[in-house]
């Protein structure tokens, strides 16, 4: 029998604690998310995300420890980037029909994102490191903790901003896009993908293919753009 | 294709990507080359496609687990939320309602200027 704290010490030393929390965490989120019938409030993302804070507080564990765990899904992210060429194969003949329309409405629609979160937060008094944190938050999360670093943000709060960002925008973007009478699924998808990256993707996805299929290309475009358009950006709204 | 062959042949993709990168000290990220390069290979080989179809879909039907460990970074930074949260939140909030509406409006707009037809949608709203 170990004693509670060599279970303790097992328990912040292993890498094992924080990857079996994150998906324990997420699958019970996902369960609630279902049994609410998909509900934006349920959003299973922002919901794990309490869970685990809650608990890893509650545990006094550090960040770092949790995330010397964490990582292995966190690496996921890139796999995930590239298996995107999959369902953009399946939509290719839609893409060379609207490439141009996507791709001035993606060069505008990431800068917007990012220029209005400046503003507002300067606005309503942020600080400096915040508004900067705050320009690449629609861009999916390694291009974005890049981009923060290099015009001086915070990376890790950019990342904080990027989650957050696409939790909303997959929790109110669909349904928004339904109030103002967007129906064409390219347009729709492509909004969810510019806005909200990888989580407006997932949410794209549940809802239907193609859109799925739009939004992880205007994810992945916006991925590789933004870091040569939001430097540019940024220089022309401090001018 | 199995799973493990799939995982495989997408970390290839994701080196091969990260290589040209570090090669060409490209500003673009290295997953974002490794798609492209896949995309490409698709386009000449139809069946590999079709092969990785069933496995992409199951692994990306799961792609917001992957944005947790990154949004559970949000205690390193408590501090700051605490006195800033408000602006925060309303900055982030506003910002996404508009980039969506301004995104899907430009792109809607360009279409109607281009002629094009907008598709029907082909399926309902049910996750």
């Amino acid at each position: 029998m170990m004693s509670p704290s060599a279970i303790w010490v097992y328990l912040h030393a292993n890498p094992l604690f924080g990857l079996t929390l994150t998906l324990v965490c997420y699958l019970v989120a996902w369960r609630f998310y279902e049994w609410g019938r998909y509900n934006p409030i349920l959003n299973p993302v922002a919901w794990a995300i309490v869970i685990i804070i809650a608990l890893l507080w509650a545990l006094d564990m550090p960040y770092q420890d949790y995330f010397s765990g964490a990582q292995f899904i966190h690496f996921l992210l890139g796999p995930a980037t590239v298996a995107l060429a999959i369902p953009l194969y399946f939509q290719l003949r839609k893409l060379k029909t609207i490439w141009l329309p996507l791709t001035v409405a993606l060069i505008i629609g990431i800068s917007f994102s990012g220029v209005s979160a400046y503003f507002i937060a300067q606005w309503l008094g942020a600080s400096e490191q915040t508004m900067l944190s705050m320009i690449p938050k629609s861009v999916t999360a390694p291009i974005a903790m890049g981009i923060s670093e290099q015009i001086g943000g915070l990376p890790t709060l950019t990342a904080v901003f990027v989650v957050i960002t696409g939790v909303l925008g997959a929790a109110i973007g669909t349904w928004l896009l339904r109030k103002f009478r967007i129906e064409d699924e390219s347009v729709k998808g492509v909004a969810m993908g510019v806005t909200a990256h990888g989580l407006g993707t997932a949410r794209a996805f549940q809802i239907s293919p193609q859109m799925g299929a739009f939004a992880g290309l205007a994810m992945a475009l916006s991925a590789s753009i933004s870091a040569f358009v939001l430097p540019l950006v940024l220089t022309l709204i401090s001018a | 294709m199995s799973f493990l062959s799939v995982i495989t042949l997408l970390l290839v993709y994701q080196l091969i990507g990260e290589l040209i990168v570090l090669q060409l000290a490209l500003p673009v990220p290295g997953p974002v080359i490794g798609m492209l390069l896949l995309l490409l290979t698709l386009l000449f080989k139809k069946p590999l496609a079709l092969k990785m179809e069933p496995t992409a879909q199951q692994f990306l039907a799961h792609l917001s687990l992957l944005f947790i460990p990154a949004g559970v970074g949000v205690m390193v930074h408590w501090e700051r939320l605490q006195t800033e949260w408000l602006a925060i939140l309303l900055a982030l909030l506003i910002s996404t309602i508009l980039g969506l509406l301004v995104t899907a409006g430009i792109m809607l707009l360009l279409m109607r200027c281009s002629g094009h037809s907008p598709s029907q949608p082909d399926s309902k709203e049910t996750p």
